[in-house]
């Protein structure tokens, strides 16, 4: 059926000229809707030329007369964003801080916006998934061992006002004194208070020395870490009788450690973070298996 | 071989109007109970009413993209079983291969929108501008008072059904009674206005005046189908080597086609059918009907133009009968479309049928792998996605299996016990904590499998059955 040449039924159609191993092309005109088609996007091509910007000029480009700037567009979206949470951030910075979870509306976007937070601010040291860096002394925030703190109230006031920074009085403050470089403990009375140490948090450990350092620890080290050395929240003094070490805790480290002290920074919060904004942070940090 | 045209051709060309006449016969009646059939789906789907509980639609057929819900009487699909739709999809595309390959277009001929609503828009106008002769009639006519008011009681009339086509379109995405009064009163959302007006747009344009263009410059099936036909196919032919040479009757010589032009006054494409299989037939077999009448008026066999295949043309010019009808349909080609078709439809109803009530995706958290707590145990999180899909609230309870019977400590963030209540009808985001006891081998052992355990406590009311489990794997602190 198909064998026979399809004719149109107008007449003979021209072919283009063109054969390609006997195959030809007709020359069939186009339909006009077709060709209409076509002048009106050539038509929209102008237009658009004329009313947006297109033409690429040394600085800038032509404006278009409909003044369109995609800026403009993401200045409008964001305000957009910020009109719709006004509401619920006027909520969470009135709401009781140990409220906040309890709501689930709140705690939803508190989460949520801390987390974001959190990834702009906070991850540079504490790591994106919060969890600080092992041994350099920027604390993991998922475990249960706080050094200030763990209840949401201590979190947001560590988050607003920092730790042993200079830019705000409130900072959270504490110095450890500089054991050996400053010559208040001998050399070998600091390898005795490392084997205490090493013997409290139930390491291996050399019992004489330990026995001995039990004494240089009470007279030098129990006024901030406690006489059983489960530290002080009051002065950010680390437990050191559990698992977790801020700076690690074998003993070349913990030498290291008393001999020159540590001095961990933490920036303030309060002026380059809006409240609501530090209490959804502090939701958020309180909300990944450490908070108290 | 090029032939020099004669002068230069015309950039573009107008459509030639077309004007089918009536046509009477079987596959005229077959077309008319499967438009009835077909346009009652479209219009009466939304206004099913199914009975689902209270916090659910009670619309048999709803598409709730809003809330991300696909309802289909007993069935609800969620997104995450999308692959049900594409099920769907992948049998439907099988389908039209193998109607395709078994008797050509017709998809094209009786079922497809464009050919179901041409149809009727051509039924209009035949009612209100008069058959053929007229309608060229009044084609030919001034603009007077007759023509203007027929078409504009035509285009009227072609509105309200375009109007009626959309409006049925956007019933199916949310709840149809209360969207009906919403449209009367102006309440609606814009969507809603935006998308019939659309519709009603297209279904008049398309309907009324693009018609055939649609299926010869917009439609890409019409340029597929040679693949999947081949020369047992069944199609619409014309039976040159009875019919021809065509001319008067009753002279010697010519043969049965007296040329009377019924099957191109018919044709709803315009084509004519006797010059052979063409890109813009749709073998809709009006023309079949048309013919079939002048040879029972002019006392010849029926037939003349017919459903037949390539293999038939050669057996009937060498004079043989053609083959059944039944040995065209039933070769291997269609019997593999068939199985295929059946297995995936078959792995449908299956999975629809293994299908829970309650669902858990687990997400393990590995940023970081683990974290020692201050006792020394090592503690992992896991994000677990739990969805509820039945009509009331319910419990959902947590365990963790290992095969090396591992004790393991379980917790969930913000919650007392180790349980949580999944909202009806949705999806709860928790966060798991599993937790090995300081010193035990899988929390010094780099890696443990575990299988977390969802068990289904009931609604308040009603006990619960399902039990679900994800494995995953527990990270410890290897030494």
């Amino acid at each position: 059926m198909c064998a026979k040449q399809v004719k149109n039924v107008q007449g003979e159609v021209p072919t283009t000229g063109h054969e390609w191993d006997g195959i030809q092309e007709f020359d069939n005109p186009m339909p006009r809707w077709w060709v209409w088609m076509f002048y009106a996007t050539i038509a929209f091509a102008v237009w658009y030329v004329i009313a947006y910007p297109a033409w690429p000029l040394l600085n800038s480009a032509t404006q278009g007369y409909l003044g369109y700037d995609t800026r403009q567009e993401v200045e409008a979206e964001i305000k957009r964003f910020d009109d719709a949470n006004a509401a619920i951030k006027a909520k969470l910075v009135a709401a009781d801080l140990g409220a906040i979870a309890k709501d689930d509306t709140l705690n939803q976007y508190a989460t949520a916006a801390g987390a974001a937070v959190f990834r702009t601010w906070c991850a540079q040291c504490h790591g994106s998934g919060a969890a600080g860096v092992q041994g350099k002394g920027y604390p993991n925030l998922l475990d249960n061992d706080w050094l200030w703190g763990g209840a949401i109230e201590d979190i947001h006031t560590t988050i607003s006002h920092g730790i042993r920074n200079t830019t705000d009085a409130d900072a959270r403050y504490s110095e450890m004194p500089k054991f050996g470089v400053d010559g208040l403990l001998e050399p070998a009375q600091i390898e005795e208070v490392v084997e205490h140490v090493l013997a409290i948090s139930g390491q291996e450990h050399d019992a004489a020395k330990a026995a001995a350092g039990a004494t240089v620890f009470a007279d030098n080290c129990a006024a901030c870490h406690a006489e059983t050395g489960t530290g002080d929240r009051a002065q950010g003094a680390p437990n050191l009788t559990d698992a977790i070490w801020l700076y690690g805790g074998d003993r070349a480290t913990i030498n290291h450690t008393v001999t020159y002290a540590r001095f961990g920074v933490m920036p303030s919060w309060t002026g380059r973070l809006s409240e609501d904004e530090i209490r959804a942070v502090a939701t958020y940090v309180h909300s990944l298996g450490g908070g108290e | 071989m090029s032939t020099t045209p004669a002068k230069e051709p015309s950039l573009y060309v107008a459509r030639e109007p077309i004007f089918p006449r009536r046509v009477y016969g079987q596959f005229r009646n077959l077309k008319w109970w499967l438009m009835a059939v077909l346009l009652g789906i479209y219009y009466l789907t939304p206004w099913i009413r199914w009975d689902r509980g209270p916090n659910l639609p009670d619309q048999a057929v709803l598409l709730d993209l809003a809330n991300r819900r696909f309802f289909f009487f007993m069935i609800e699909i969620w997104p995450h079983e999308f692959y049900f739709v594409a099920g769907l999809l992948i049998m439907a595309g099988l389908g039209l291969f193998l109607f395709t390959s078994a008797a050509g277009r017709v998809w094209c001929g009786y079922a497809c929108p464009q050919t179901v609503w041409t149809d009727l828009y051509i039924l209009v106008e035949r009612w209100i501008e008069g058959d053929r002769n007229a309608r060229i009639r009044l084609h030919r006519q001034k603009w007077d008072a007759e023509k203007i008011r027929k078409r504009l009681v035509k285009w009227t009339v072609w509105l309200l059904i375009g109007l009626a086509t959309g409006g049925a379109w956007i019933f199916y995405f949310t709840d149809a009674p209360s969207l009906f009064w919403a449209l009367l009163d102006g309440t609606a959302h814009p969507v809603a206005y935006t998308t019939m007006a659309i519709l009603t747009a297209t279904t008049f344009a398309f309907g009324g005046f693009a018609r055939e263009q649609m299926c010869i410059y917009a439609c890409p099936w019409p340029r597929i189908q040679a693949a999947m036909m081949d020369e047992d196919t069944l199609t619409i032919g014309y039976r040159e080597w009875r019919g021809e040479p065509r001319g008067k009757q009753n002279v010697a010589g010519n043969g049965d086609c007296i040329d009377c032009m019924a099957c191109v006054n018919v044709c709803p494409m315009g084509i004519d059918i006797r010059n052979g299989q063409q890109l813009a037939c749709i073998t809709c077999g009006l023309c079949i009907d048309a013919c079939n009448d002048i040879m029972d008026k002019i006392g010849k066999p029926r037939g003349l133009i017919g459903y037949l295949a390539l293999t038939d043309e050669t057996a009937e010019r060498a004079g043989n009968p053609p083959k059944s009808v039944w040995r065209h349909v039933f070769r291997p080609r269609t019997v593999l479309y068939t199985a295929l078709w059946s297995a995936v439809g078959v792995g449908l109803v299956v999975a629809l049928f293994l299908r829970t009530e309650i669902d858990v995706n687990v997400t393990p958290v590995r940023n970081p792998q683990y974290v020692i707590l201050s006792d020394g145990a090592v503690r992992n999180t896991y994000d677990l996605r739990l969805r509820n899909k039945h009509g009331e609230d319910h419990w959902f309870a947590f365990a963790a299996t290992t095969n090396g019977g591992e004790v393991f400590v379980l917790s969930l963030e913000g919650e007392d016990m180790l349980k949580v209540k999944v909202p009806a009808n949705q999806t709860r985001t928790q966060r798991l904590y599993i937790t090995a006891p300081s010193g035990s081998i899988a929390a010094t052992r780099d890696r443990t499998d575990v299988r977390i355990w969802i068990q289904d406590l009931g609604s308040d009311t009603l006990p619960g059955t399902d039990r679900v489990h994800k494995d995953t794997v527990f990270n410890g602190k290897a030494q």
